[in-house]
């Protein structure tokens, strides 16, 4: 992929954060040019979680600052802080669709009540995201109807309605059952090929292989190695994303994407 | 049998006394579950002061008999300088006590609710207010809503505490009855009858909104 430009859409700086008096993040920084899909990786409890919810304030960090486009967001200023976020898409590991509403409703919630976009317009909107990811037909299926893959795919579709300039991905497909892993993958490259700009966490290594423009390998709160796949990855580089890597490889079968 | 006492005088007697007590059932029930989900919000999620005060409220009103409350809003106020009629003392005692416990009841429906779900809405630009009323409230109320009404047929029922600071509904035009004929089995058997009446189509009626409201993932159709 090609860097269409070369400015920041997102930057975050020094971010720290301490949770039940352990040190999550120490200092973390990186940031986003436009088109670009950037991947976290690294082992469980380093991290990567964290990070991704410090970025939309889900988490305050203790400190550090998040610009977007080259303003600074801060907590305090609820209206701005609002108005970051709908520019934001959230991808969670656990999909968390709203459990009352079917799958266009899911979409099309945010797009009335906090875009106040009319009825009729928004539920034309959440129809063609849905078709987009391609669950178009399950449209009137509540969450608890929808197989895992659907639910994830649903939950792209409600975010990239409010048409998001970043998407902040936290290990989308690590809930799933591997068969249905496929499927979702499929729609973040569709995704990353249209140019959107995403930062995710994951454990698929094939896909960081084939469509991460930058790796960032996280453990212990930092952030210890960072460059693009073909630098990290390669056979013989001593590299710990290497290491890790390969022991992922050695523990679970990649699904074809 | 002596017909003529049932229907020239109890009957008419109850059915007068029925609609009193509509009158105060609707009221107390509606405001009474509306004023529930704002208390029971506020318990839950509200500022650190807003929730201390709702837990002393709640905890005031389910801890004091419903028949200490009217008194005191009828023969207490009036020491203020507060006079109350018996209709107004009535509802006003039975929403503040129905609310109460309807607030315990929202309260434990909303601390079900997952957290992603808040946290998605707030993903999405939803402000606090904005998540609680269009997510996390409709969840909630589909979840307290079995013990919700519950606490409307408790109230159908206590409801006749109200002739007891003299509005005669339903149980006091009875007890008048009772006493100037000497016939206590025959009127209690029969306000009994109505109360229960009243109680079945209650539950009839929450019942078909509970499987109004139904969405496959909560509870069962």
């Amino acid at each position: 992929m090609t860097l269409s430009e070369n400015r920041p859409v997102l930057r975050a700086e020094n971010i720290s954060k301490v949770l039940g008096g352990k040190q999550i993040l120490r200092s973390v920084s990186f940031e986003l040019q436009k088109g670009e899909m950037k991947v976290l990786i690294g082992p469980s409890g380093g991290g990567k979680s964290t990070l991704l919810q410090c970025i939309n304030f889900l988490i305050p960090p203790d400190e550090g600052q998040i610009f977007l486009d080259d303003e600074e967001i801060h907590i305090h200023r609820k209206r701005d802080l609002y108005a970051y976020r709908q520019k934001v898409g959230m991808i969670f590991q656990d999909f968390n669709l709203f459990d009352h509403l079917n799958a266009v409703e899911n979409v099309s919630i945010a797009l009335r009540k906090v875009k106040k976009i009319a009825k009729k317009e928004a539920l034309e909107r959440a129809m063609s995201e849905l078709e987009r990811v391609g669950v178009g037909d399950k449209a009137n299926l509540y969450p608890a109807q929808l197989s895992g893959g659907q639910k994830q795919r649903v939950s792209i579709a409600r975010a990239l309605a409010m048409d998001p300039e970043v998407m902040l991905l936290d290990e989308p497909t690590s809930a799933l059952d591997p068969e249905l892993i496929g499927e979702v993958l499929a729609v973040i490259r569709n995704l990353a090929q249209d140019g959107m700009t995403m930062i995710m966490a994951t454990h698929q290594m094939g896909f960081v292989r084939s469509l991460a423009d930058q790796i960032l390998f996280m453990q212990e709160g930092e952030i210890i190695e960072q460059g693009p796949p073909s630098e990290l990855l390669t056979p013989g580089s001593n590299t710990r994303a290497l290491q890790f890597c390969s022991k992922m490889d050695e523990l679970y079968e990649e699904p074809e994407v | 049998m002596d017909w003529g006492f049932y229907t020239q005088e109890l009957i008419p007697a109850l059915n007068r006394g029925l609609v009193k007590t509509m009158l105060l059932i609707l009221p107390s029930a509606s405001i009474g579950l509306f004023m529930g989900i704002v208390v029971g919000t506020l318990r839950a999620y509200g500022h650190p002061v807003l929730r201390k005060i709702g837990d002393g409220y709640a905890g005031l009103f389910r801890g004091t008999p419903l028949v200490v409350q009217l008194f005191v809003l009828y023969f207490g106020l009036p020491n203020l300088g507060i006079y109350l009629e018996p209709y107004t003392a009535a509802v006003l005692g039975f929403i503040l006590c129905t609310s109460a416990y309807q607030s315990e009841y929202i309260r434990g429906g909303l601390l079900s609710i997952r957290r992603g779900q808040m946290l998605a809405t707030q993903a999405l630009g939803f402000s606090s207010f904005q998540s609680m009323l269009w997510v996390i409230i409709p969840q909630a109320v589909r979840r307290a809503l079995p013990g919700c009404s519950n606490e409307i047929i408790y109230l159908i029922k206590y409801s006749s505490l109200a002739y007891i600071i003299t509005f005669i509904e339903l149980t006091g035009e009875g007890k008048i009855l009772a006493t100037k004929y000497f016939r206590f089995t025959e009127v209690f058997l029969a306000i009994g009858f109505y109360y229960l009446i009243m109680v079945t189509v209650a539950d009839f009626g929450l019942k078909k909104l509970e499987k109004r409201l139904y969405i496959p993932g909560f509870g069962k159709g």
